[in-house]
C-alpha cells in the first residue's frame, strides 16, 4: 500500500490491514498451486497457456483497423474510456442533481455526499482558504475516481493504469502547488526545506532531504495511482490466463472474483489517496512555515 | 507502400508480430501524446460540467436546504414562544376569572346579608311591635280581670251574705271587697 500523509494513514491501514494481509496469504498460496499444476500439466505437454498481461494496457485506435497509427487526435480505446467518466460525472452530476430537490432523491444524494466528502477534504487538510481550489481537485477526484471504477467493466483500457496519464495528473498538481507556493509566499516559500525546529547544524542536510523529498513527490504520487491499477489488472489477466486450464479453472474464476473485489476497493482509495495527498501539498502552498 | 512503412512503425513501435506489447505499453512513446490530449480534453470536460453546472447547482441546494432548515427551526422556536405567551395568557384569564368569580361571591354574600340583616331588623321591630301589643292587651286583661275579680267577689260576697240571712249592705260589702281585693 502506499503511504497516505497524516492521521488518514492509520484510518487507510485500518481499512485495509487484515483483510490485505489475509487475502495476500490466501493469493500466495492460490499461486504457488497453480505454478504447480501448470508445471504438471506442461510436463504431460497439453499446456497451451499463453500469458499476456500487459496487453489491455495498449493503446488502440478505437475505429478502424488494428494496427492504424495512433496520432495525437486518434480517438482511441484510451478516449472511450475517458469519455465514459466523463459520462458518469454528468450522469451523477448534471442528471443526478436535475431536480435541485431540498429533501433529495437517491442520486442526488450520492451526487451530495460525494460534493460534501471532498469538501470537507479539502477544507479539514488544507483549511479553508483553499476552497477556492475545490473545483480542481474534484474534477481531479472525480476523473480517477470514475476512471478506477469504469476500467473495472471486463475488456475495459484503463486510462489510471497509464503511467503518462498519472503523471500528467501529478505534474500538474507539482506545478500548480509550487506557483501558488511563490506566489502565495515569495520566497518565505523555500522555508519550506529549511526546518527552523531543527538543531542549525542539522538544517542543511535536512534541507537536502526536504528539496529531495520535495521533487520525489509526483514521482511517487503518480506511480502510486497507476502501480496499483496496473498492478490489479494485471494480477486480473494472469488469473485469466490459468483459467484456460480445465483442472484449474474453477480456482481461477474464485481467485479473480477475489481479487476483483480488492479492486473495487483500491479503486476508491487511490482516488482517495491521490486527492488527500493533493490537499497536503496544497497546504505546503498555503502554510509553507514547518 | 513507404507510407504503410511508417504507418506500422508509428503503430507498432511497441508492439510485437503477433500483436502483443513488447514489455510495458504503458513506456511507449509513441502513444504519450494521444493520451495527454485526451487526458486533457476529459479534464477540461469535467472541470467545465462541474464549473458551469455542477457545482453552483449543488452548492445552491445546499445553502437553501441549511436556509430552509434554519428558517423552519425559527418559525418553531416562534411557534415555540407563542405557545408559552397563550398558555401564561391562559394562566393569566383563569387566575383573573377566579379572581372574579370570588369578588362576585363576596359581593353577593355582602349583599344577601344586608337583606338578611334588613328583614332581621324588620322582623325584629315587628316581633317588638307585637310584644308591646300583647303586653298592652296582657295588661288590659289583667286589669279587666282584677276589675272582674272585684265585681265577682263584691256579687259573690252578697249574695253569700243574703244566702246567711244577713241584710247585704251594698255600701258595706263593696268596702269590705275592696280592702281585701287592695290587700292582696
Amino acid at each position: 500500500m502506499p503511504k497516505p500523509p497524516l492521521n488518514n494513514r492509520a484510518q487507510v491501514r485500518r481499512t485495509m490491514g487484515t483483510t490485505e494481509v489475509s487475502i495476500l496469504v490466501f493469493f500466495a498460496v492460490v499461486i504457488v498451486a497453480l505454478i504447480v499444476i501448470s508445471v504438471l500439466f506442461s510436463v504431460e505437454g497439453e499446456s497451451e497457456l499463453a500469458f499476456h498481461p500487459m496487453d489491455q494496457f495498449m493503446i488502440k485506435p478505437l475505429f478502424g483497423e488494428y494496427g492504424d497509427p495512433v496520432y495525437w487526435y486518434t480517438v482511441t480505446n484510451l478516449t472511450f474510456w475517458m469519455a465514459l467518466a466523463v459520462l458518469c460525472v454528468v450522469l451523477m452530476f448534471v442528471l443526478g442533481t436535475r431536480g435541485r430537490a431540498i429533501v433529495p432523491g437517491r442520486s442526488q444524494s450520492v451526487a451530495e455526499l460525494t460534493y460534501g466528502f471532498v469538501f470537507k477534504m479539502v477544507e479539514d487538510v488544507t483549511g479553508k482558504e483553499a476552497v477556492k481550489f475545490f473545483p480542481y481537485i474534484f474534477t481531479l477526484f472525480l476523473f480517477i475516481l470514475f476512471a478506477n471504477f469504469v476500467a473495472l467493466i471486463p475488456t475495459s483500457a484503463s486510462p489510471t493504469s497509464q503511467i503518462t496519464v498519472t503523471a500528467f495528473l501529478a505534474l500538474a498538481v507539482f506545478l500548480t502547488v509550487t506557483v501558488v507556493g511563490f506566489v502565495k509566499n515569495g520566497m518565505k516559500f523555500l522555508g519550506l526545506f529549511w526546518v527552523s525546529s531543527a538543531p542549525l547544524a542539522l538544517r542543511p542536510i535536512l534541507a537536502i532531504i526536504e528539496l529531495i523529498s520535495y521533487f520525489v513527490r509526483p514521482v511517487s504520487h503518480s506511480i502510486r495511482l497507476a502501480g496499483n491499477i496496473m498492478a490489479g489488472h494485471a494480477v486480473i489477466k494472469v488469473f485469466a490466463g490459468f483459467a484456460a486450464i480445465t483442472a484449474i479453472a474453477p480456482v481461477s474464476v474464485l481467485a479473480i472474483t477475489a481479487i476483483f473485489g480488492l479492486e473495487v476497493l483500491v479503486a476508491f482509495i487511490q482516488a482517495y489517496v491521490f486527492t488527500i495527498l493533493t490537499c497536503v501539498y496544497l497546504k505546503d502552498a498555503l502554510h509553507p512555515s514547518h | 507502400m513507404a507510407i504503410d512503412t511508417i504507418d506500422l512503425e508509428l503503430a507498432g513501435s511497441c508492439v510485437d508480430d503477433g500483436g502483443s506489447a513488447i514489455g510495458m505499453p504503458q513506456l511507449c512513446d509513441a502513444w504519450f501524446a494521444n493520451q495527454i490530449f485526451w487526458l486533457i480534453v476529459a479534464l477540461v470536460a469535467i472541470f467545465l460540467i462541474l464549473t458551469r453546472i455542477a457545482l453552483p447547482r449543488v452548492s445552491a441546494v445546499l445553502a437553501e436546504r441549511s436556509g430552509t432548515i434554519s428558517n423552519d427551526l425559527a418559525a418553531a422556536e416562534d411557534l415555540k414562544r407563542q405557545a408559552t405567551e397563550a398558555e401564561a395568557a391562559y394562566e393569566k384569564a383563569l387566575t383573573d376569572a377566579r379572581a372574579e368569580a370570588q369578588r362576585i361571591s363576596g359581593e353577593a354574600r355582602a349583599a344577601i346579608k344586608a337583606d338578611l340583616d334588613a328583614a332581621i331588623a324588620v322582623a325584629d321591630e315587628k316581633i317588638g311591635a307585637k310584644a308591646a301589643e300583647s303586653e298592652k292587651q296582657i295588661t288590659e286583661i289583667r286589669a279587666g280581670a282584677a276589675a272582674s275579680v272585684a265585681q265577682v267577689a263584691r256579687d259573690v260576697a252578697s249574695e253569700i251574705v243574703t244566702a246567711l240571712g244577713g241584710k247585704a249592705d251594698a255600701a258595706t260589702v263593696n268596702a269590705a271587697v275592696d280592702a281585701r281585693v287592695k290587700g292582696n
